[in-house]
């Protein structure tokens, strides 16, 4: 069975969409020959920054015939229908075959189709392949319409086995394949033929061409930790710059230098981030001293110098880069120590979306909102207000606004300098967490209050304007952060009723995009201070509407009505994200809906705390069995109150009582009862879901041994009125009726 | 022995290898366009012959000006007023990568020395309404051109496309020379009867213009000046296409261009003034969009922009 070997040469990929596209090649092309009857035994996808090469073995040389009948409309049935069966056959009426059938007589075909050599269906398949290629971004070059990512310079495609190889003939806009191709660009030794995938990879390395991007990242990492280990040195791991730089060579060539000693006291950051973005630098760390003392570059070269010239080159470059680091501290340790004024006050300038206001205005909202929220999570509220303060300062210092990855960062190292306490240090690196699901919520009170009042905002402030995500769109990542909330809430167990929060927020932000700045602080001010006295709505809202009576401006006026939807549209949000978060800790969403549908569902910490208990409880035996006895219950209640037109909720009488199992469950009720309320009140889920369990025997009995319908309408009520106190009970709780089972 | 084994001595040695290698290759050496631009990409050999269908090759320097870049001639890379060297051919040819890698051998770059890449960088210039794909190419770490496929311009499809190639020509020549700071580089040959420093021909102008530029350059002026050629600029296009005087057909692209360059310029000298907001930022460089596109859609309708009919085929 032959082999098949691709080649699509052409001028340099972009390293960061080589991966995919070869593995885009791989399942083009084996989707397409498989489709066409071509099966194969392995197939593997390989690319350099010249290169997407596809190796496939063990191809059948040609497809196998095929044989397939078809059942069509039945004789006599109308013109247009038999000839759409025809055309879909590809048959002509006489080729048509009539058969009896239970229905009578009905039309057959036989579609019966030779096997096509594989190079044929190859040669097609290459073709659309290329013409269809999914890169990201694609071009046109040159006088031709064809599109690549780059110019597109040759195709080899050959099919090899012992007899030899053959060439696949094919041509797409001009360029027709063939068996030759070329090595490195600048060491290898022209165009060369080949003969099979062996030949060829051995044939590029000898043109200086190591084909397996894994190969030539095993090769830089392994050549660089050794350079630096040799030297009581180590490399700063980074696999995603490893990825990149092994797509920018074909022949890589670790070299080793210095970093000038002016730069050295750089934080570690700054060099590395400069490093890795500009020059695509590895950094080499001291572990002694933990600072980046040296660095690593790839060439894509061998040189008669070892290198000295290019490494002469790359160190040149990372100095002016470098000079312009410091020159970045150096600007920026100066305006943080004299307080850092003209960062804050040049963000009043700066917009952060055109529908919220300038970032100023966002910090005052957030500063307001952790102060706020400082006493739940036990941070003092002047200190959580600065905090929030200094947490944006350094969007306008130099060094961020070159290098916006260490935001931050570089505030956490501005603070100090700027007379900031090490907690306030501390939240302008960490309110930006957690960004991933796997990233580190943050724990220290004054961080989780900046964290939680940042993101707040922003989720606020996106739907007061009502920019929410919509399926899969989400540009402003607030899905991202609702689970920060979930998770800062969760994590930290902190106790915060979200919905007072959002209200709080959306207000501010009416508030902000007020067009009268001296109404704006009047009511912020006033805000806050009836949100102190009387807590958020009511009392508040209408003492400030009052006190500007006749002078609202539209936004206020869009308070009134609006505002309530959005917060309550945002917590359904939330509950939504919760419900996914849980579900990846293995709670069921009918467990998380059972307990969402109870009070205070907007403390997301107890909502967490009863859903995890009723789990728990549902995985017991005598959870599952209550369950179904309160079904029971609920159900006759249901039925009958349905019937009888009213509900029995009161006075079920225990002198009423006839059955001893009656008489035990009255009991039981009691007990259980005095056990649950205290339990409740202190929020102890699962000494309430006992208690609850503790019913299931005495329920069961009681269904057992009693008849609910009674002829007699008294004693027929008084279990009525019994089976209320069951469902009082257990609804208490959570809503059992929204678990499933 | 060829030019290319001797390493160049002066800047403008550097500039001549490069005028005398593209000639060679056929392209029109042109000289710089005669107007404030802030890249070779602005002169209308490039901007205006990237469009249409009608077959191009130039080359050319270009006085470039970036007032936000100006650092009073102290800082060794960053300039005010710099040159770039400027190759534009269409349709691109296959091997234009090599004959880019043959230019930096003419300048004394040798291959088997240096290690020279292609980075991604894919080029946009929102204020041209233009994009390509193409590369920053690296030597030794530091990139020393753009290189680009055209494929649009001015909001145009660029059919067949252009190769644009632009090279730094200061920070090139300070590597191939080997000079640390911009304003050591021998201008003209060290050995010359009066050897002159980049610095000796641009240090003061450096600093007369950064002084302009950043504190004294009257934003009213500027600002009324925007108005103005942009007010021209749409006039110029709004007249008929047939002259009135010759009855010839005159389309007026190329002095609506000359209005749109010079907006653009103001709007970059306005903005190292540091009176442009971020949001006015965009609405700015929408407006000098919209002149480029109106000169493009002026362009095309001409005959070095591709423009035929009955009773005017070239």
């Amino acid at each position: 069975m032959p082999d098949l070997l691709i080649e699509l040469f052409s001028e340099e990929i972009p390293a960061r969409m080589q991966t995919r596209a070869s593995e885009d090649l791989k399942k083009l092309v084996t989707d397409g020959l498989v489709e066409a009857g071509l099966t194969y035994a392995g197939a593997h996808a390989l690319s350099t920054p010249r290169r997407l090469t596809l190796a496939i073995d063990g191809l059948l040389a040609q497809s196998p015939d095929t044989r397939e009948e078809r059942k069509g409309p039945k004789v006599g049935a109308p013109d247009k229908a038999i000839e759409g069966f025809l055309r879909g056959a590809g048959l002509t009426r006489d080729q048509l075959e009539e058969r009896e059938t239970p229905k009578g007589p009905v039309y057959f075909a036989l579609i019966e189709k030779k096997g096509r050599p594989a190079a044929d269906i190859i040669a097609e398949v290459l073709e659309n392949t290329i013409r269809n290629f999914p890169w990201p971004k694609s071009m046109r070059w040159g006088t031709g319409s064809l599109k690549w990512v780059r110019p597109l310079h040759s195709i080899l495609c050959i099919l090899s086995d012992e007899a030899g190889h053959e060439v696949v003939p094919l041509d797409v806009d001009g360029i027709a394949s063939g068996n030759s191709t070329e090595g490195h660009r600048f060491m290898g030794s022209g165009r060369f033929s080949v003969t099979s995938f062996e030949d060829y990879e051995t044939k590029l390395k000898a043109n200086k061409v190591v084909l397996n991007p894994q190969d030539r990242a095993d090769h830089i990492w392994e050549d660089a930790k050794n350079a630096a280990f040799a030297q009581g040195l180590e490399i700063v791991e980074d696999m995603g710059l490893l990825k990149e730089v092994a797509g920018l060579v074909e022949w890589p060539v670790v070299l080793m230098g210095d970093i000038a000693d002016d730069f050295i006291a750089l934080p570690p950051e700054v060099l590395q981030t400069s490093m890795r973005e500009h020059q695509k630098f590895f950094s080499v760390r001291n572990p002694k001293t933990d600072r980046i003392e040296k660095f690593v570059t790839v060439a894509n070269r061998e040189t008669a110098d070892n290198g000295a010239t290019i490494l002469a080159g790359n160190q040149k470059v990372l100095f002016a880069r470098l000079a312009d680091a410091k020159f970045f501290w150096e600007n920026d340790l100066r305006v943080a120590e004299a307080g850092a004024a003209p960062w804050l006050s040049s963000l009043e300038n700066v917009t952060f979306h055109n529908k919220l206001g300038t970032q100023g205005a966002r910090i005052e909202r957030i500063a307001a909102l952790a102060a706020a929220v400082a006493p739940a999570v036990g941070a003092d509220a002047a200190v959580a207000g600065a905090a929030a303060r200094w947490a944006k300062a350094d969007l306008s210092s130099e060094m961020v606004y070159e290098f916006p990855e260490l935001q931050g960062l570089m505030g956490k190292y501005y603070a100090g300098p700027a007379g900031h306490s090490l907690d306030v240090a501390n939240a302008a690196l960490e309110h930006y967490s957690p960004l991933g699901p796997s990233d580190d919520v943050p724990s220290a009170p004054v961080s989780v209050a900046v964290a939680l009042a940042d993101k707040l905002d922003t989720l606020t402030g996106f739907w007061a304007i009502d920019e929410k995500p919509t399926g899969s769109k989400d540009p402003f990542a607030l899905r991202r952060a609702a689970l920060g909330v979930i998770r800062l809430v969760l994590e930290n167990g902190l106790r915060v009723e979200l919905d007072k929060l959002f209200d709080a927020q959306l207000l501010r932000h009416e508030i902000s995009l007020t067009d009268d700045a001296a109404l704006r602080v009047a009511l912020m001010k006033d805000l806050d201070r009836e949100i102190a006295d009387h807590g958020v709505f009511g009392a508040a809202i209408r003492t400030l509407l009052d006190h500007f009576d006749g002078d609202l401006s539209k936004q206020l006026e869009a308070v009134k009505t609006s505002l309530p939807d959005a917060s309550d549209d945002l917590l359904s949000f939330f509950h939504d994200r919760l419900k996914v978060y849980l579900k990846d800790q293995g709670i069921r969403h009918d467990v998380i809906d059972a307990c969402l549908a109870m009070p205070k569902n907007d403390d997301l910490t107890l909502l967490v705390n009863r859903a995890t208990a009723l789990a728990a409880f549902l995985k017991t035996d005598d959870g599952e069995n209550l369950l179904q006895g309160f079904k029971r219950a609920n159900n006759i209640l249901a039925q009958a109150e349905e019937k009888d037109g009213v509900e029995y909720s009161y006075g079920a009488d225990v002198k009423f009582a006839e059955d001893d199992s009656e008489k035990a469950l009255f009991a039981a009720l009691d007990t259980a009862e005095t056990a649950i309320k205290p339990a409740m009140e202190t929020e102890d889920f699962a000494t309430a879901m006992t208690a609850m369990a503790s019913l299931r025997a005495p329920i069961d009995a009681f269904f057992e041994a009693v008849q609910i319908n009674s002829d007699n309408e008294i004693i027929r009520r008084n279990r009525l009125n019994l089976l209320s106190r069951i469902r009082q009970i257990c609804l208490s709780v959570a809503d059992l009726n929204k678990v499933e089972g | 022995m060829g030019q290319q084994d001797i390493k160049p001595q002066s800047f403008q040695e550097i500039i001549l290898r490069l005028q005398n290698y593209w000639a060679q290759m056929g392209c029109a050496v042109l000289q710089p366009y005669d107007m404030e631009v802030g890249a070779g990409t602005f002169h209308p050999a490039t901007t205006l012959r990237s469009l249409g269908s009608n077959p191009w090759a130039a080359a050319y320097v270009q006085p470039s000006r970036r007032p936000t870049d100006g650092r009073y001639g102290e800082n060794p890379n960053r300039l005010q007023h710099y040159y770039q060297y400027q190759v534009l051919i269409k349709p691109s040819p296959p091997n234009l990568q090599d004959l880019y890698l043959g230019s930096l051998r003419a300048i004394g770059i040798d291959m088997d020395l240096h290690d020279i890449r292609f980075v991604e960088d894919d080029w946009e210039s929102p204020t041209l309404g233009a994009w390509g794909l193409g590369w920053e190419v690296w030597c030794d770490g530091m990139e020393v051109s753009q290189f680009t496929y055209f494929q649009q311009v001015g909001g145009y499809d660029c059919k067949p496309v252009s190769g644009e190639l632009t090279y730094g020509l200061e920070r090139l020549a300070m590597y191939i020379l080997g000079v640390d700071h911009v304003m050591d580089m021998p201008y003209n040959a060290p050995d010359a009867l009066i050897p002159l420093t980049y610095g000796d021909v641009f240090k003061q102008t450096e600093e007369e213009y950064a002084r302009w530029n950043f504190d004294v350059a009257n934003t009213d002026v500027l600002l009324r000046h925007f108005e103005e050629a942009e007010e021209e600029c749409k006039t110029i296009l709004d007249q008929a296409h047939v002259d009135p005087k010759t009855g010839k057909r005159i389309v007026m692209a190329h002095p609506a261009y000359d209005q749109c360059i010079k907006a653009s310029h103001l709007f970059n000298l306005l903005d190292a003034r540091g009176v442009i907001s971020v949001t006015e930022r965009q609405a700015y460089i929408g407006r000098v969009r919209a002149l480029a596109k109106l000169c493009a859609d002026a362009f095309v309708q001409t005959r070095a922009g591709g423009w035929t009919s009955e009773g005017d085929v070239a």
